[in-house]
C-alpha cells in the first residue's frame, strides 16, 4: 500500500497495517484469478477447473475471516484514528466485497457443471466473455486504486460501471434474440443469462470498493461529494 | 473536487448529506480568544491563539507537553496573574466582555469561570465545608438552608451526593481519588458558574473513575460550557464536540471533533493523533 504519511512511533503499529494491505491485495489477486477460472469453466465447460475454483473458494472465505480478525485487534489494541481509522473500516469493507465476488465466481463455475452435454457456440458466450474482460478490468483498477489510494483513478472505475450495465443489458437482449430463434436454445441462454448477472454484480462490487478507496483517501464519501458538485454546478 | 467534474453520474445512492453532525459552532459563543499571546519573561509560550467557544458544549484542547495548552486554558481565568514574568497580549472576551480589562473583578471572573486541575486539590476540610467555601466567601446564601441547599444541589451535579449524603462532615481527603475529583468539581459548581475549564481531570484517575467523570462532564454540558486539557486523544474524542490541537505554542488546527479524528486537514495534527513520527 502506497503510504506518503509518516512512520508511525510504534513501528508495529505499522508492520500490522502494512500486513493487513498485504493480506487484502493477496486476497484481491485470488478473487480475479477466480473470476477468470470461474469464466473459463463456463466457456470451456473444463470440470476440472471447475472443481477447483469451488476449492479456491474455501480459501477466499478464510481471508476474509482472517481481515476481520485482524482488523478487530487493531481496533482494540491500537484505537487508530484519522486514516488509520479509515484504513482499517475500508479493509473490513473491501475483504466484504472480494468476498462476495469470491461467491460469483464459485456460482460462474457451478454453472458450467451444470451446461455439461450442452453445445455452447461461441456466438452465445461472446459477450459473456467480453463482459468478464471489461468486470475484471474494473475489479484490478478499483485494486489498484485501492492499494495506491488514488482517489481520481476510484472515481473513474464508479464511472465506468455504466458500460459494465450497458453490457449487461445488450447482452441480455442478444440472448433473448436467440431463444427466440429457437427454442432448443432456451437452456443454455438462460444460463448464460444468470452468468451475465453475476458479472454484473461482480462489476458492480468493484464499484463499491473503488467508493471506499475514494473514501480512503479522502475521508468524503464519494456519493455525497459529487451530490455537493452538483448543487454547486446548479447554483454556478 | 476538481476529479469529480464532468464525471458525475449515479446520485442514486442513499447518502444524505445532512447526516452530518450540526457544527456546535453555530451555538452563540460564550468565550472569543483573539491573537492570545504568553510570555514568560523571555520565552514566548503562546503565538497568537485565536479561538471561540461555542456556550454549553465540551471544547478539548490537545497536544504534546509544553505546547501550550494549559497556559492557554490559564489565561481563559486568568490564573497566569500569578505567575511571576508571565505577561499576556491579545483579548479574552467572555460573552463580550475582556476579562483582562482593569477594572474587572478577578475574584468574580473565577466565579463565574470554574477551574478544575489535574490533581484532585480538596481543602482539608469536611466535605460539606468544601462545597460551601465558594458560596460562604461569595454571599451566594442567605442562611444556613440556603447554603444546605447549594451544597446538596452541587453534589447531585458532580455526581458525589448519593455516595457521600451519610458522611457529609467526614473530611474531603478521605475520598477515593475519583470521589475528590467530582467533590472538586462540585466545589466549582457550587459558586454558579458558566464556565469550567478542566486542566488534565482524569490524568491521576483509574479507568472506572475516569469513566464516571467523563459520565458527569458529558451531563454538566447541558448548563455549562466546559474547556478541557486532556493527553488522552481517545478522552477528547469521546467527551467533546469540538477539539483543538495545539503545537510548539501554536494553535494548529481546531473543528469538530468527528473531523478532528476522522479527517484532519493538518499534516502535523495527522501525526499527532495518529502517533506517527512528524
Amino acid at each position: 500500500m502506497a503510504n506518503t504519511a509518516s512512520d508511525h512511533i510504534v513501528s508495529s503499529f505499522t508492520d500490522e497495517l502494512n500486513a493487513l494491505a498485504q493480506t487484502i491485495a493477496e486476497m484481491g489477486g485470488q478473487v480475479e484469478v477466480a473470476i477468470e477460472n470461474g469464466t473459463k469453466a463456463l466457456l470451456k465447460l473444463d470440470r476440472e477447473l471447475a472443481d477447483l475454483t469451488i476449492i479456491a473458494d474455501q480459501r477466499i472465505d478464510d481471508m476474509q475471516r482472517k481481515i476481520d480478525d485482524m482488523c478487530v485487534s487493531i481496533i482494540a489494541r491500537r484505537q487508530p484514528m484519522a486514516s488509520d481509522l479509515r484504513s482499517i473500516v475500508t479493509a473490513i469493507h473491501v475483504a466484504n466485497d472480494l468476498e462476495r465476488v469470491g461467491d460469483m465466481a464459485k456460482q460462474l463455475a457451478r454453472r458450467s457443471l451444470k451446461l455439461e452435454n450442452i453445445n455452447l457456440q461461441p456466438t452465445f458466450y461472446n459477450g459473456v466473455k467480453n463482459m468478464t474482460a471489461l468486470v475484471l478490468r474494473q475489479l484490478k483498477d478499483a485494486l489498484d486504486a485501492y492499494a495506491n489510494r488514488d482517489a481520481a483513478a476510484s472515481v473513474e472505475v464508479c464511472n465506468r460501471d455504466d458500460e459494465v450495465d450497458a453490457m449487461y443489458t445488450s447482452l441480455f437482449r442478444e440472448l433473448l434474440t436467440y431463444m427466440l430463434e429457437d427454442p432448443r436454445n432456451i437452456t443454455t441462454c438462460t444460463h448464460l443469462l444468470f452468468c451475465a448477472k453475476n458479472l454484473e454484480r461482480i462489476g458492480d462490487h468493484a464499484t463499491n470498493i473503488a467508493e471506499r478507496a475514494y473514501y480512503l483517501q479522502t475521508g468524503k464519501q464519494l456519493t455525497a461529494d459529487v451530490q455537493e458538485l452538483h448543487r454547486t454546478q446548479i447554483k454556478a | 473536487m476538481d476529479m469529480l467534474a464532468g464525471k458525475v453520474k449515479k446520485t442514486s445512492l442513499n447518502v444524505d448529506s445532512t447526516m452530518n453532525p450540526i457544527d456546535v459552532l453555530e451555538r452563540p459563543i460564550r468565550l472569543t480568544a483573539r491573537d492570545v499571546t504568553v510570555h514568560y519573561g523571555a520565552k514566548q509560550a503562546l503565538h497568537g491563539i485565536s479561538i471561540d467557544i461555542p456556550d454549553r458544549a465540551v471544547t478539548a484542547f490537545i497536544g504534546p507537553s509544553g505546547c501550550g495548552k494549559s497556559t492557554f486554558l490559564r489565561c481563559i481565568n486568568r490564573m497566569n496573574d500569578t505567575i511571576e514574568g508571565a505577561k499576556v497580549g491579545g483579548t479574552i472576551k467572555l460573552d463580550g466582555e475582556d476579562i483582562y480589562a482593569p477594572a474587572l473583578d478577578v475574584v468574580e471572573l473565577r466565579a463565574r469561570i470554574g477551574m478544575v486541575f489535574q490533581k484532585p486539590n480538596p481543602f482539608p476540610k469536611s466535605i460539606y465545608d468544601n462545597v460551601a467555601y465558594g458560596p460562604r466567601i461569595h454571599g451566594l446564601a442567605r442562611n444556613k438552608a440556603d447554603l444546605d441547599e447549594i451544597v446538596v444541589s452541587s453534589l447531585r451535579k458532580a455526581g458525589l451526593f448519593e455516595e457521600v449524603k451519610d458522611r457529609l462532615q467526614e473530611p474531603g481527603t478521605g475520598l477515593s481519588g475519583g470521589q475528590q475529583q467530582r467533590l472538586c468539581i462540585a466545589r466549582a459548581i457550587a459558586v454558579g458558574p458558566e464556565v469550567i475549564l478542566m486542566d488534565e481531570p482524569c490524568s491521576a484517575l483509574d479507568p472506572i473513575a475516569t469513566a464516571v467523570i467523563e459520565e458527569l462532564i458529558d451531563e454538566l454540558r447541558e448548563n455549562y460550557t466546559i474547556v478541557i486539557v486532556t493527553h488522552s486523544m481517545q478522552q477528547a474524542a469521546r467527551v467533546s464536540q469540538r477539539t483543538a490541537f495545539f503545537h510548539l505554542g501554536n494553535l494548529i488546527e481546531q473543528g469538530p471533533t468527528e473531523d478532528i479524528f476522522t479527517n484532519p486537514v493538518n499534516k502535523q495534527t495527522q501525526d499527532y493523533i495518529m502517533g506517527r513520527i512528524g
